[in-house]
Order: structure tokens, then sequence, then C-alpha cells
């Protein structure tokens, strides 16, 4: 960034007024660079998701076409139609998906809302160090609890079923846990203090004071969880071996043919209405999403 | 903020029972009990989820295991086949080349958007949500077929455009043409890091935040001692937002040693690692161990090694930025 260097003189030139102006325009002209960069980098950033929907609405030749159109000359909408009917149950993907996304959703909030709550405001020698320990856990790859695990899970006779994708998560999960714990922290804790002297117990205290206090931070969770679930992938691989049982994701790939024979026209389709639910449902809530991700990330 | 000693000074401290666990005092004892009591889900899931597989998976590594007959004891036989395998030694290699390629780009990508965005830019929020979208999406199914789209050599748009700049009858004759990417084992590391840079948002976002939250009277009086943008950016920004680099560096790590979905998908589930093992990631050969060959104990050792790296890895970064992290005297530490 030249512009630095020429503050100088103009600031020896003039003392006072000089250098005032001289820094307003430096900021102005910074201003402008960073913001024509930004609109270069969004184009950048958002050219494969528009390739993306063109891809979806091109004809088998046009894919093929050399050098490349961005519009179709007639809109496949077609395209859609073949993707996610006929041999790809995409209705029943779908359906699938929400029933163990929403199910491990329901779970985590759970679990994690009551866990934050004893590690943000509940004293008890010991605290830190468990508390240490449920960080530590972040840190575990997950290959290293996975084969017990599907061994027990194969003992209950829970292969092919939702049941591992779903009961895990009644557990807790070390990373919404922590996000929570930071926003419970962050509440006033007057109310409580009232409600102790009141008599109150604590499961009161937690569902009647925190947890309505604690919305937007329980909408965030939410969100960031259903999301994790929704495009999760190598746990329903594992653990869910009929077609009848797919997730979209497992649906999705299930797409891609062997050796270079894949429609791409017909996968994007497929692919573009997969992240429309996420991409709409992230304008919808961007504020609870931006949330949780600050809230997580700078006091780690 | 915390007013953490209940305690009344004069008062007497008791004993308290059980290693220091049970504090003395009804009060006190009650409150700890229902301290256990919340966050009883995480324990019961930590010792029934975590503990007890950690240490079952590491019996496993021991013995030979296929899932269907009984384990068979064999000591340190699979660590010592797996140091002889080639393609463990080559999944290692792909996996570290990656993170070392991927997690230091992504930083300083999402570093210096950062910096442009906070420079009172217009339309920030805008541009925020725009720039976060496809982290929104990364790790997806769908994102990974997307890419081998993008960078399929044939009619990908990515080689389009290049020969359309620089090929033969293109902008710039120059004759030269895209990489097959993710056919080319030599260009596979970088094509993923490129998909991975996509998702540049999430550590974007982090930045962001961190930077807003850098005190402006810092800069003023860096301005005042005469230093420049770029001595304010080194000496005043870096240090303040060293400890959401480290945080960023070492989740950075820990993730990209486990990529598995992109390769799972892209390499086509009947050819695991293509071409020439180039996208042999840690996890997919593990995933191929355990449940294509199902050789568990195989892969149970594969999972030990891998957690012990990832620690040994975390460790050497605490401790080698112990002198570079500044820490403000936080009220109560970082917990």
């Amino acid at each position: 960034m030249a512009e630095t260097t020429s503050a100088v003189p103009i600031a020896v030139a003039s003392p006072r007024r000089g250098f005032l102006s001289g820094k307003a325009r430096q900021e102005q002209i910074v201003r402008i660079i960073a913001t024509t960069l930004c609109i270069m980098g969004v184009l950048i950033i958002l050219f494969p998701l528009g390739w993306m929907i063109s891809t979806s609405l091109k004809t088998k030749a046009e894919v093929a076409k050399f050098p490349p159109v961005w519009i179709p000359a007639q809109l496949q909408w077609k395209n859609y139609q073949d993707a996610l009917t006929g041999q790809n149950r995409f209705d029943v993907y779908f359906k699938n998906t929400m029933i163990f996304a929403g199910g491990a959703m329901i779970g985590e909030l759970l679990s994690c809302s009551l866990v934050a709550y004893g590690f943000a405001r509940l004293r008890a020698p010991g605290k830190n160090t468990v508390f240490l320990l449920v960080l530590a856990t972040m840190m575990l790859p997950a290959w290293v609890t996975l084969i017990p695990q599907y061994i027990a899970f194969a003992r209950f006779g829970w292969l092919d079923t939702f049941y591992p994708l779903i009961v895990p998560k009644f557990f807790g999960s070390a990373y919404l846990i922590f996000m929570l714990r930071q926003f419970y922290k962050s509440l006033p804790k007057d109310y409580e203090e009232a409600a102790l002297i009141d008599g109150a117990g604590y499961p009161r205290i937690w569902s009647q004071i925190i947890l309505p206090l604690s919305l937007p931070a329980l909408g965030a969770v939410s969100i960031m969880s259903f999301m994790y679930h929704y495009t999760t992938f190598f746990e329903p691989l594992l653990y869910l071996t009929s077609e009848k049982h797919y997730p979209i994701s497992l649906g999705l790939q299930q797409f891609r043919a062997p050796f270079g024979g894949t429609s791409f026209h017909l996968l994007m389709a497929a692919s573009v209405t997969t992240i429309v639910p996420p991409v709409i449902l992230f304008f919808i809530a961007q504020r609870y999403f931006i949330q949780g991700i600050v809230v997580s990330g700078v006091k780690g | 903020m915390a007013v953490s000693a209940t305690h009344a000074p004069g008062r007497p401290r008791r004993r308290s029972a059980l290693f220091g666990l049970i504090p003395a005092g009804n009060i006190e004892r009650r409150e700890a009990l229902w301290f256990w009591i919340f966050i009883s889900p995480w324990v019961i899931g930590f010792l029934v989820f975590t503990l007890y597989p950690i240490v079952m998976t590491a019996y496993y590594s021991m013995t030979k295991y296929d899932f269907r007959n009984d384990p068979i004891w064999l000591g340190l036989g699979n660590y010592a086949n797996l140091f002889d395998d080639r393609v463990f030694w080559k999944s290692l290699q792909v996996t570290g080349y990656y993170t070392l390629l991927s997690v230091p780009v992504g930083i300083i990508f999402g570093m210096l958007l950062a910096v442009l965005l906070n420079q009172k830019v217009p339309w920030l929020g805008m541009f925020r949500t725009l720039f976060y979208l496809p982290a929104l999406l990364s790790g997806s199914v769908a994102v990974a077929l997307l890419f081998s789209w993008l960078l399929n050599p044939q009619f990908g748009i990515i080689n389009s455009i290049i020969s359309s700049l620089v090929g033969d009858r293109g902008f710039i004759p120059l004759g030269l043409s895209g990489p097959r990417w993710l056919q080319d084992p030599n260009w596979v590391v970088p094509s993923y890091t490129l998909m991975s840079l996509w998702g540049f948002g999430g550590s974007m976002l982090i930045f962001l935040s961190a930077l807003q939250g850098v005190p402006t009277s810092l800069y003023e009086a860096a301005e005042i001692d005469g230093a420049g943008r770029i001595q304010q950016f080194f000496n005043v920004t870096i240090p303040m937002i060293s400890p959401v680099i480290l945080f960023t560096t070492i989740t950075g790590v820990i993730g990209a040693m486990q990529v598995f979905t992109a390769a799972y998908v892209i390499s086509g589930a009947t050819n695991l690692g293509a071409p020439a093992y180039a996208s042999m990631f840690y996890n997919l050969y593990l995933f191929l161990n355990a449940f294509r060959r199902y050789r568990m104990g195989v892969a149970s050792a594969q999972a030990w090694i891998l957690m012990i790296i990832i620690l040994i890895l975390t460790l050497l970064m605490f401790w080698a930025s112990r002198r570079y992290v500044y820490y403000e005297a936080d009220e109560e530490g970082m917990i």
C-alpha cells in the first residue's frame, strides 16, 4: 500500500489541517481499493455456484460444448425432474435426512443446553479440569472412537437404522457445549440470584430464566447442528446400508457413475436442489450463524 | 467480572471430603451436586462414546480382528506391518502435504479478506454473508461433486477459462492448457486445496470479529509513534489477534488431517485413492482397511497413530506459539 508514504510530506508541509485532509484522502483511497477487491472476490467466490446452476439447466450436448456457454439456449427445467425422481428417490432421501438431522439436532440442543448451564454457572470443585476435558475431546479424531462404536451398534442390531446417528447426540457435543457456555456466561446474573433467594431450584432457573434468555444462542446452536447433520456423509455411509434409509448426502454420491459416464447436468441439478434448503435457511437466519461462529471462534 | 469467592473471609474453611471433590458446607455441596447432575449427559456420553471406545480401539489395534470372528492377540504386529506398508506412508504423505498447503493458504486468505472488510467498506453485511456462503456448504457431497465438475480436464469451466486466456487460440496465444487437476497425481493435492480454499469464509468471519475487537487506541498510539499501515499491521494487529491465529491454525490442522468425504466422493467409491494413490488421504485408507477389507485391527492402529500425531502437533503448536501469542490478562483466564 503505497499511500502510506504520501502522507508524510503533506504532514510536514502543513502541520495540522493538511495532515488531516491527507489522512482522510488516504483512507478514502484505501476504502475504494478494498471495496473493489471485495467485489472481485465476491464474483470469484460465487462463480462456482453460478456455473453449477448454469450446468443444471443445460442439455447434455451443451454441457460438453466448447467454448462453454453460460446461458443455455433453452432452460432445461426438466433436468430437475429427471434428476430427482425415477431411479433416484430424492423425496425419500429428503425425508430420511429430516428425520435423523432433526432427531440429532433435538438431542444436541437438549443435552448441550443442560451441560453448558452447569459449566457456565454452577460452582463445583474440579469443574475446570472437567471443562478442559470437554475441550480436549474436540481434538480427538472421529475414527479413534468409531470402530468400537460401530461394533457395539452392530451388536445392538442398530445397523441400517437411524439410532446410531441420533442416540449419541443426546449426550452432548463439545463444540456446541462450548458455544452455549460462552453465551450463558455473558448473561447477567441478577435474575438467577434473585430466583435463588426466592428459593427456586437450579432446574427451574435453567428452564425459566436461562432458556428464555438464550433463545438467540439456542437458535444459533440449532442451525449449526442441523446444518452439520444435513451435510454429514461418513456416519450415514457406515451405518445406513439400504437405499430406503439413505439421506441426501448418500443419494447424491450414488449419482456419480464410475469411469467418467457421469451426466453432469443431472448431477448439478440434484446438487443445486440439495443446497437450496441450507442456503435459504442461511439467508433467513444469517445473524445466528455469524454470531455462532464468532462466539465459538474468538474466545477459543 | 465473576465473583468467585463467596466464602465470607472470616469463615474458617472446613476440610472437604473425597480429594476435595465434595465441598464443605451445605449450600456449596448442593450446588456441586447439581453441577454434576447438569453435566451428567456429557459425562455419560464421554464414558460410553469416547473413553470406552478409545480404550477398545487401543485393544483392537493389538489384535487381528475381522468383525466376524473374535479378536486374536497380535501385540504390536499391526503397527509393525503399517510401518512396512507403502500405502500407509503414502497416505501420511498426502495428508501431510495437504495440511501444509491448505492450512496456511486458508489462514492467509481469511486474514487478508478480513483486513479488507475491516477498512470500513460499504455493504459490509452483504459482503460478509456472501463470502461466508460457500463455507456453509463446504465438506458436503454437493461441493465435492461441484469441484469435480469445475476441475474436469475436458469440459470443466476452469480449464476452459485457462485455454481461452493462454491456449492455442486464446487471448495471449501461448499454447498452454490447464492441468488435469484431479486426474493428475501431481495436481490432486493442489486441487483439494483449491476446494478447501473456497470455504475460507469461516476463518474470515473469525478474523473479522477479532480485528474489530482490537482497541483503536492502540492504532492511534502507533500512529503517533509514526508507524505506517503496514507496520501497524505487523506490530499491532498481528500480536493482538495472535490467539485467534493460533486457534484457527490448530482447528485447521485437525480438520485437514481428517479429510474424508471429498476424497471418497471424488475418487469414486470403487476406486478409492485414485489416481495412483494421490488422493489416498489418511482417513480414506483407514476406512478402506476397516470397512472394505474388514481389517479392524489395522484400522484401529491407524486411528491411534492419527490421534497421537494430532496430539503431538497440537502440543507443538501451543509450545511453539507461547512466545508469540499475546493473551490479555483475562478475568478468568481462558476458561
